[in-house]
């Protein structure tokens, strides 16, 4: 792939762990048990990459996406960013590091104070990072930042309840980039949003994106979401990759039996299509990942399964030059 | 043989900002076993309309209009009477199965407590009933789960209890108000299956709200697509896809992400929504519209035929004909 280039961002076996009460516990005091959010994710990030990050419910991608920004300490592995291992980092390096990476996050009015006029939203992580700018520059900044998402110059002074939906998602994502950050990680951004404010977001991101040279991790539950934004995609499963391909490779021919049991649920626009196709329905429901199967975790649902699988635990790896998949059978 | 039929149905809110229409005009015919499908984004005034014909209108809503179930109008139906029908001949699948059900009682008391009202069962049967039920929705081991309380199970598994909940006196119709919008897309994929199954087992009509074009193509034979409280384009499903006539409708579907499409840029609709209570007087959509003519924003089109054929019904000033001419340029921007 672009392996050439020099990678922004390396993910190596990252694990997130969270300690949690026993459901069948006795005491308070009785020993916790380890959920395993994230368990051992590794991939590279190059610059003005789109990484898209797709998984149900559970699987950890949010997670992982909050670990990166060490807002979820990781349990374990590296995270590193430009040559620097973020968790051996300081509190002063990360000051430094959260400049380059910006969040915008699923919700897009609960993630705006609503106290706060959407001036002092945007212009709030100037005021953190660039202290040394002046009133009226942070003022010019914040105006030419709105008016590049989409916004008027008269909604300044509005605060975040007067808005829709898309233009809140518009807000935050203006105070993610006006920082002019390296990486901007989007967590579910359009999944809150109506259709047609959806397709609007997407071409926003990706306008500027073209324009700043950022990279993006961009995380969605919806296949075809993703497809119209990203370069490689991620698919997680219960902590755990499941594959990590490109684009075309990852849509034409899926390697993995989840990526293909996910790719064929996604409903069709096109009744004849949908009528007649066969779905390949997975039995059954998410394990807990308190207790993962054995082996490797998507065993108890998939449909090539046999004996071998509970025993072996998979690993990524390459299965031709675009693809890499965790399965024991591919 | 039309099973339900509802004629100019409106529904109206008092609010500080003044009335707000929240749905004008809404109209359809539903025969047995059929399945109609209302798409449409927040606020367009889909689930409202849902609601008032099952009398479930928040305290400062009215609605007018008629919704005739087997000859009997709904909207003016007294509570008593309501209540023998809801959840008896017409039930209701809500979007949020976790605040659906009753946190304090166990499936099995939920389940029970209806089949005992409607039915007059005792409650040893009414619990046979209600395993039954649990074991057609795929629900493993509905035996031992019935005993259980709403929150031991998932997502998919609260929404397939709520599904055998409302399936439990054989409805003649069902609504689900977009049952699986909170659910990933397997649980979805399993869910409309078992709907599609039961379908075709009990022969239920079934009013599809989703906001989801890929679900309403798979299982509904009508589409109504609704915006700003109005129906812009109404016709069986192969007319909205294949060949829609509204520029919202032909809007939303360039919206729509596609695993087939190979084009990057995704056509969006500019703008926002419109604000319910300074509804304009002409067509709600006229400000987003690429089309527009000077008449749209001053008068409301009317629903009228949209071919020969008579299938299918739209709302727009603008002539199919120019339709079809303008979107060749106006496609991508």
């Amino acid at each position: 792939m672009t392996d050439s280039r020099q990678a922004i961002l390396s993910v190596r076996n990252v694990r997130v762990h969270f300690q949690v009460a026993d459901q069948d516990a006795r005491w308070p005091w009785s020993e916790k048990k380890t959920l395993k959010a994230v368990d051992g994710i590794s991939f590279d990030l190059y610059p003005g990459e789109t990484l898209g990050v797709v998984g149900e419910s559970g699987c950890g991608k949010s997670t992982l996406s909050r670990a990166i920004l060490n807002l979820i300490p990781a349990t374990d592995g590296e995270i590193v960013w430009m040559g620097k291992d973020l968790r051996k980092g300081s509190e002063r390096d990360w000051l430094h590091v959260r400049r380059d990476i910006q969040m915008i996050f699923q919700d897009p009015l609960a993630s705006l104070d609503p106290r706060m006029t959407v001036a002092q939203i945007i212009a709030e992580p100037l005021k953190t990072h660039r202290p040394e700018l002046s009133g009226s520059e942070v003022m010019e900044r914040v105006r030419k930042m709105m008016t590049r998402v989409g916004l008027t110059e008269q909604q300044i002074n509005r605060y975040p309840h007067e808005f829709s939906g898309g233009q809140c998602q518009r807000i935050g994502i203006a105070r993610a980039l006006i920082l002019e950050p390296k990486l901007i990680i989007c967590d579910e951004p359009v999944s809150a949003l109506d259709v047609s404010i959806q397709a609007q977001i997407i071409n926003l991101l990706k306008a500027l994106q073209r324009e700043l040279g950022l990279a993006l991790i961009f995380i969605a539950h919806d296949l075809a979401v993703v497809k119209h934004i990203s370069d490689r995609i991620l698919v997680m499963y219960l902590g755990r990759e499941m594959e990590l391909a490109a684009k075309h490779a990852l849509y034409d021919r899926p390697s993995h039996p989840y990526t293909r049991a996910l790719l064929s649920a996604i409903p069709f626009p096109d009744p004849a299509r949908e009528r007649n196709k066969t779905i390949q329905l997975l039995a059954g429901d998410l394990p807990s990942p308190i207790d993962p199967p054995s082996g490797c975790v998507f065993r108890t649902r998939c449909p090539l399964a046999e004996a071998r699988c509970a025993e072996e635990k998979p690993h990524l790896h390459a299965v031709d030059a675009d693809t890499q998949c965790s399965c024991l059978k591919v | 043989m039309t099973l339900l039929q509802v004629k100019d149905l409106g529904v109206r809110f008092a609010t500080h900002d003044g009335m707000v229409h929240a749905v004008n005009g809404v109209s359809f015919d539903l025969d047995r076993g059929q399945t109609l499908g209302i798409v449409g984004e927040s606020g367009s005034g889909k689930s409202q309309s849902v609601l008032a014909m099952m009398g479930l209108l928040a305290r400062n809503g009215t609605a007018s209009g008629e919704a005739n179930y087997q000859g009997r109008n709904l909207l003016t139906m007294s509570a008593q009477a309501l209540n023998r029908v809801r959840g008896n001949h017409l039930s209701m699948i809500f979007q949020d199965p976790m605040t659906s059900l009753n946190p304090y009682l166990t499936v099995e008391r939920q389940m029970t407590e209806v089949l005992e009202l409607h039915k007059g069962m005792e409650r040893r049967a009414a619990k046979k009933r209600a395993i039954e039920l649990l074991d057609a929705v795929r629900i493993p081991d509905a035996a031992r789960r019935v005993d259980m309380y709403p929150h031991e199970f998932s997502g998919g598994m609260r929404q397939r209890v709520m599904i055998a909940m409302a399936l439990l006196c054989e409805p003649e119709l069902l609504i689900a108000d977009e049952p699986t919008t909170a659910l990933d897309v397997t649980v979805q994929a399993q869910i409309l299956g078992l709907l599609k199954d039961l379908q075709r087992d009990f022969g239920t009509a079934i009013i599809m709200i989703t906001h989801d074009l890929g679900v309403v193509a798979g299982l509904c034979d009508q589409v109504m697509v609704m915006y700003g409280g109005r129906v812009m384009e109404h016709g069986d499903a192969e007319h909205i896809f294949y060949r829609p006539t509204h520029p919202y409708t032909i809007g939303l579907l360039g919206a729509l992400p596609r695993l087939d499409d190979e084009g990057d840029a995704l056509t969006s609709i500019p703008g926002n929504p419109p604000n319910l209570a300074r509804m304009p007087a002409g067509c709600p959509f006229a400000e987003r519209c690429g089309h527009v003519l000077p008449q749209c924003a001053a008068t409301m089109p009317a629903l009228v035929a949209a071919g020969d054929d008579g299938k299918a019904l739209r709302a727009c000033h603008v002539p199919v004909a120019q339709l079809i001419a303008d979107s060749g340029e106006a496609v991508h921007d």
